[in-house]
């Protein structure tokens, strides 16, 4: 339970980003603002600030106020609100990580159950292009596909997708998790199509389709409802490393790896502006582990997901 | 044993081949796409353009495309980067490759040691404080970035206690063991920790599972009743049992992460190995060189499958008739 109220939580305020930016802070977490003042202790500070330390090149952003109606973690090296961008980012980071976990979870489910219950060879390809897949080391798979298409975009038919949409990375994560939900799937309609109530209701006459929906979706449904969870953590820590290096989400949009991204050059000056963002990602994929685990226990004891990274 | 052994290897070759195929389609035939452009790099002449088209064959048919690649690739060892001219691809991946090696394999120490003890000690003390403190412990490890914890590492060790805790942390980078091994373990302390967090967490609450699982076994019920203790109960009979699926997980992550998964911790911490020159090649969109690097990396995760499945037909010989 307490899983889910952090998680709750999160999403609220990053789905509040809109009206914190508007009405509390009054910033566009997006533009520049390069010459923006703000008031600390009543006095009036420019965001960038020029640098003192070394030979005086550059410009050092302002550091967290702490005080949540302006630049509370401070502001990046462009002068944008941090705290404002990290609600915005978090928007963008829990709904990629959501959508390519359904998209993932549908597609492989589909896949599994249909590979488990007709096998002969629909089973014998879906299992060699899941073998290839399952051997292909995962972040090398997401980023050799986020090079090409980020370059070149998606144009396969009647699908245009253009270069730097945020659809890529949603596409590109879910296809590379693909196997790791089919597989564990199709082991278990493997199983369940050897049951007597299986093979009583074939023996019965029932279609196909009435058992595939009425018999063994009810029986792969708890599977599916814990790995869920689980595949969105997993999403989440795989987005935020592709936009960590930057082939991910794409500027102007913001996510939780694209704000560490910006935060890096800043490590030792500002290091609010990457800690924040990581802080965000511990919790929430945290919770959702968490809520999985709790899912778990609940719905199957015996479902297992490959301990990826 | 032995007839298992042949089948393996073939299918191993088999999944090889695909991967190899796979990744020459992701770069060379994704659709509306020059690849010569992609190739030549962002800023070739068209003399450049010419050369590369007739070097990979690029007019001719696709079969025959692959093929050259994979000759320039393999037996030709002589697939050159356009963006780094005069860098050849195979050289580079084998000079990166020690760093890979002693981040991967020292990490791997740390991990089994501290997520074995972990699980076990977790699953000795079931329902006592111990074992959910151990397990939240593991889920905060795997729920980390592991670039991010590198970050703050840094910022620790660099920078905020530099000064005082953490004067002796070297700067980030690699040292050759056989220039002077002390400073090679020194160098890679961090780097090491760091990789070895999030499989720690993986391992003891893997291994948790499989030994509670394990305690509720028969043989377990017949070890009581032979009067052993708990004790060797728990080391002798289940976690015996257990470790065959740790072996089996530890085979594909040391795969994945020679192949190239360390990418992250190698870039935070400077540490010139295969994902940096990967990351490099990334930036400069340098196609060569990441087709090279991820062909190593497919490599090795198929050659880690295929020992771990034999060694799985060593330990349980019902898998050899499978």
């Amino acid at each position: 339970m307490a899983g889910l109220a952090v998680l709750l939580f999160v999403v609220t305020i990053c789905l509040l980003a809109p009206v914190y930016a508007g009405h509390i802070a009054h910033v566009n977490p997006f533009a520049s603002n390069l010459q923006g003042t703000t008031t600390v202790n009543g006095k009036v500070v420019s965001v960038l600030q020029a640098n003192t330390q070394g030979l005086g090149f550059g410009v050092t952003p302002i550091g967290p106020t702490w005080n949540i109606s302006h630049y509370f973690l401070g502001a990046d090296n462009q002068g944008r609100d941090v705290f404002a961008r990290l609600l915005y980012g978090g928007r963008t980071s829990l709904f990629i990580g959501t959508v390519s976990a359904l998209i993932c979870v549908l597609v492989a489910s589909v896949l599994g159950v249909v590979a488990g219950y007709f096998g002969g060879v629909i089973d014998w390809i879906l299992s060699r292009i899941f073998d290839i897949l399952w051997a292909f080391p995962i972040y090398l798979l997401a980023i050799s596909l986020s090079v090409v298409l980020l370059t070149s975009g998606l144009n396969v038919g009647p699908v245009h997708v253009g270069p730097g949409s945020m659809a890529l990375p949603i596409i590109i994560i879910a296809a590379v998790f693909v196997p790791y939900v089919a597989r564990p799937l199709r082991g278990i309609v493997l199983s369940l199509r050897e049951r007597e109530f299986i093979q009583a209701a074939i023996g019965s006459g029932a279609s196909d389709v009435r058992i595939l929906l009425k018999e063994i979706l009810p029986n792969v449904a708890p599977s599916i409802i814990v790995f869920f969870p689980l595949m969105v953590a997993f999403d989440m820590l795989t987005e935020s490393a592709l936009s960590f290096l930057s082939i991910g989400v794409q500027p102007p949009a913001a996510s939780w790896g694209t704000i560490i991204n910006d935060g890096l050059g800043l490590l030792y000056t500002r290091p609010w502006v990457a800690l924040a963002p990581g802080i965000m990602i511990v919790i929430t994929a945290g919770s959702l582990n968490i809520l999985g685990d709790g899912a778990r226990d609940a719905f199957d004891p015996k479902a297992k997901l490959r301990g990826s990274i | 044993m032995f007839p298992f052994i042949v089948r393996r290897s073939i299918s191993a070759v088999l999944v090889m081949f695909s991967i190899s195929v796979l990744t020459f389609l992701i770069f060379f035939a994704t659709p509306g796409v020059d690849p010569a452009a992609r190739i030549a790099g962002r800023s070739a002449t068209p003399q450049i353009l010419a050369q590369v088209r007739h070097e990979f064959g690029l007019d001719r048919p696709l079969p025959v495309r692959y093929g050259l690649m994979m000759e320039h690739l393999f037996f030709k060892q002589d697939l050159t980067s356009y963006v780094n001219i005069g860098y050849k691809v195979v050289p580079q991946i084998m000079a990166a490759a020690p760093v890979t090696l002693s981040l991967v394999f020292g990490a791997a120490v740390i991990w089994l040691l501290v997520g074995v003890a972990g699980g076990v000690v977790a699953a000795a003390n079931r329902g006592k404080f111990i074992d959910p403190l151990i397990m939240f412990l593991g889920i905060a490890a795997i729920s980390v970035p592991a670039y991010w914890l590198g970050e703050v590492v840094n910022l620790i060790t660099q920078s905020k206690f530099h000064s005082s805790l953490f004067a002796w942390v070297p700067p980030a980078g690699y040292v050759s063991p056989f220039s002077n091994p002390g400073e090679w373990a020194l160098h890679l302390l961090f780097p090491w920790l760091t990789l070895a967090a999030l499989y720690a967490g993986i391992y003891a609450r893997v291994l948790r599972a499989e030994l509670v699982n394990a305690l509720n076994e028969d043989y377990v019920r017949t070890a009581r009743a032979k009067g052993l203790s708990e004790r060797r109960i728990l080391l002798r009979h289940a976690l015996r049992c257990s470790l065959i699926s740790i072996v089996s997980l530890f085979g594909l992550d040391i795969g994945a992460l020679i192949g190239g998964a360390a990418l992250l911790t190698e870039v935070v911490f400077n540490l010139k190995g295969v994902g940096y020159l990967t990351y490099l090649s990334l930036q400069n969109l340098d196609l060569p060189v990441i087709m090279g690097c991820v062909m190593y990396g497919a490599f090795f995760v198929v050659l880690a499958n295929m020992v771990v499945d034999i060694l799985y037909a060593f330990l349980d010989p019902r898998v050899r008739l499978a």
